[in-house]
């Protein structure tokens, strides 16, 4: 067997066994890896940096955990962001199985906050944590004529009118922005129910998989910015100034970066080994 | 201050470590672990949803409409007395359209799951046609033509006018539209055109697939910070 | 009757809420808001369907010993598990049971699942990924010039920043948008399909 042969009928567990060796060894080598911001994430931090205390801004997470990865820290730092600026945050979930690590997520943080910020922001008063409803485009619909529409009460089951923070609030119109974390199409559903029928001032923040298909939205500016994926997660972690998950990830994608690559090239040259190989005997017939 | 990590959080993080290694197990190859976790997933998301929908659906949209709810004086929360309020009693309507819904699995009463479905479609297909229109039609082209400088003078991308990059978006996204028209033979000008939109619409792919390379490493990498965690709390 | 007025009804609400996103009147919106939160109810109740659609298909492996049909009991032992901790009995959407159960067994699972692409990716970038062609040529060099910016390339790293910017903000956002305008010409006509009762396969057979 030649050894392009042998590189084309190589067992793809070999493959899965060198990604791994390359995604374990860097978790365990310090070292950092240079991450620079760009402007379309650039811009939603400084949109949230320009806020007010006291202003209001909706904050709908809505991811599962299979993309805990990518979403979660961008949640955590934007959260932390917020609550530190006194803004008034609205949460939720449109994620039929993220409901519960949502809920966590903007506890913890708000908890955490004691630690590094002094002070705790309290439900009610400084966030609240809308939960769950399915069928995302009406519920984007309805909370855009009146939250109380889809979410009569918050997540813990009391009636929004009873909460402080949500009395005079009662749709889109008295928030400053909508920044949706999401996996699916639901970031289409924002864009379309949200942005296009209400005029929402509205950013996006997705996975990997979507982030280049929401650019045409960004250029005509209906959204006004986009973190895409852990590369944004970092970036916006790194103007946080609030380094986690996302920044430590990065060193490894790196690594695993790399050995994507050669695999790519040694794919292509396995093959056009093989295929200059076969292509005299085809001439010699 | 080192923190005592409890006995059931160690548990309870080994179970969550073994099942993720019991899904790892599928890439050696597929095996009784792997089918184990698989269904338990399924069972455990299916049951949680349930759960969700009674808590966060039924109850507040609909239960909160028919019956009296009353605060709890010590969380605040308001739960069901289960006393019937008359006021709102119209919401019984929408209740028994969903439940009509459920007769979608009978052979004999099928017919009737027709009338909330045909509701649901018309309102949602109607409240779609000018969002659509204005979201993903309208909203592009002026985006394409309309909102574009053709700034002459402003530097664009690699030290170009950004004029000529507007140009390029206008040509990249008439061939692109020309490409996927297949009403009309793809031959001379017209496919000419056609072939540059199949180049650039390659390039668009060619950026998602570099960007999906990066989703899914993320997702492995989370995968072993937390199985590296568990580690360090039990060493 | 039974094919007429779903079709009555699909026509008339879809032509009314058409027309409502023209008419800015309090009436208008009034009725719009009824509709929506009448909807979401309706909505909420359609959603049982694929609880028990569930249920059912567990149940008929189990009771003809289907292959594997013992894992459907795992299944089905979970479901009913994870509803019997969600009720008030056990503190509900706060229980602790139900929430240890969602973070160490749910959450571990769903995640792993989709980690496993990124041995598939990796797999597909070493057997599939070819330079066949022209046009594969070009997909597979926008790919690398993407994935180069995530690698430091010391001096070399700001014209690879400067290219992906390009390519994200140029051809691809030229080839992106020619794709939602496709597909948002082939949604209003879907939807138009459907208000109109061209498109009937929703009411199924008689």
């Amino acid at each position: 067997m030649t050894l392009h042969d042998r590189l084309l009928a190589l067992d793809r567990r070999w493959v899965f066994g060198v990604l791994v060796l390359f995604v374990i060894t860097p978790l365990f080598i310090e070292f950092s890896v240079p991450v620079t911001p760009v402007k379309e994430v650039r811009e939603i931090y400084d949109f949230v940096e320009g806020l007010k205390p006291g202003d209001y801004i909706l904050i709908s997470l809505d991811y599962d955990p299979g993309s805990l990865a990518e979403l979660h820290p961008v949640a955590m730092a934007m959260l932390e962001q917020c609550y530190a600026k006194r803004l008034k945050v609205i949460t939720l979930t449109l994620s039929q199985t993220g409901a519960q690590m949502v809920e966590e997520a903007v506890k913890d943080v708000a908890d955490s906050c004691k630690l590094y910020h002094g002070f705790k922001p309290e439900r009610g008063i400084d966030y609240v944590y809308l939960g769950y409803k399915p069928y995302p485009g009406l519920i984007i619909l309805g909370m855009g004529m009146n939250f109380r529409i889809p979410f009569p009460q918050d997540y813990y089951g009391t009636t929004l009118d009873s909460i402080p923070m949500m009395r005079g609030i009662k749709n889109y119109d008295n928030v400053k922005c909508v920044i949706n974390l999401s996996a699916g199409n639901v970031s289409d559903m924002w864009v379309a129910d949200g942005n296009a029928r209400y005029g929402v001032k509205l950013a996006l923040a997705m996975t990997g998989v979507m982030a280049a298909d929401y650019y045409p939205y960004y250029q005509s500016g209906q959204v006004f910015g986009i973190i895409g994926g852990m590369k944004g997660a970092a970036e916006y972690e790194l103007l946080c100034k609030n380094p986690g998950t996302a920044a430590e990830a990065m060193k490894v994608q790196v690594f695993a970066h790399i050995v994507i690559i050669l695999f790519i090239i040694t794919g292509n040259l396995a093959f056009f080994l093989g295929r200059r190989k076969t292509a005299p005997t085809q001439e010699s017939r | 201050m080192e923190q005592t990590v409890s006995m059931g959080t160690i548990l309870w993080t080994t179970v969550g470590v073994f099942l993720t290694f019991c899904m790892f197990s599928f890439l050696y190859k597929d095996n009784p672990f792997y089918k184990f976790a698989e269904h338990l997933v399924v069972g455990v998301s299916v049951g949680y949803w349930a759960i969700l929908l009674y808590y966060n659906g039924i109850n507040p949209n609909l239960f909160s409409h028919l019956f009296v709810f009353t605060n709890d004086p010590t969380t605040g929360a308001e739960f069901n007395t289960w006393k019937p309020k008359f006021d709102e009693l119209y919401y019984i309507i929408p209740a028994l359209l969903g439940i009509a819904m459920w007769t979608r699995f009978s052979r004999k009463y099928s017919w009737i799951s027709r009338y909330p479905l045909a509701l649901y479609l018309g309102i949602s297909s109607g409240i779609a046609i000018p969002v659509t229109m204005k979201n993903n039609v309208l909203s592009q082209l002026r985006g394409t033509v309309v909102g574009l400088g053709f700034d002459w003078s402003a530097s664009g991308f690699l030290g170009v006018p950004q004029g000529i990059w507007d140009i390029v978006i206008v040509v990249g996204t008439v061939s692109s539209l020309i490409y996927f028209f297949f009403s009309k033979e793809h031959k001379g000008a017209w496919g000419g055109a056609a072939k540059l939109g199949i180049y650039t619409l390659m390039i668009g792919f060619g950026a998602s697939f570099g960007y999906t390379v990066m989703a899914r490493i993320s997702l492995l990498i989370y995968r072993i910070q937390y199985v590296r965690d568990w580690w360090k709390m039990i060493f | 009757m039974k094919r007429q007025i779903p079709l009555v009804l699909v026509f008339t609400f879809g032509v009314l809420l058409a027309i409502q996103y023209f008419v800015p009147s309090e009436p208008s919106q009034r009725g719009y808001e009824f509709v929506l939160d009448w909807i979401t109810i309706i909505g909420i109740f359609a959603m049982v369907l694929g609880i028990w659609s569930q249920i059912h298909v567990g149940y008929y492996k189990i009771k003809h010993r289907s292959e594997d049909w013992q894992y459907s009991v795992v299944t089905l032992v979970s479901m009913f598990a994870m509803i019997l901790f969600g009720l008030s009995f056990f503190g509900g959407l706060h229980g602790t049971i139900f929430r240890l159960i969602y973070n160490n067994i749910f959450i571990p699972i769903q995640a792993t699942i989709f980690s496993l692409l990124a041995f598939y990716i990796a797999s597909a970038s070493y057997r599939a990924f070819r330079a066949r062609s022209a046009v594969s040529t070009v997909l597979l060099v926008a790919a690398l010039l993407l994935m180069l910016r995530v690698i430091p390339m010391g001096p070399l790293a700001d014209p690879i920043n400067k290219i992906g910017n390009w390519m994200l903000l140029v051809p691809n956002l030229a080839a992106k948008r020619a794709i939602l305008i496709g597909v948002g010409l082939g949604g209003v006509a879907t939807a138009l399909k459907i208000v109109l009762g061209i498109e009937r396969s929703y009411l199924g057979k008689d």
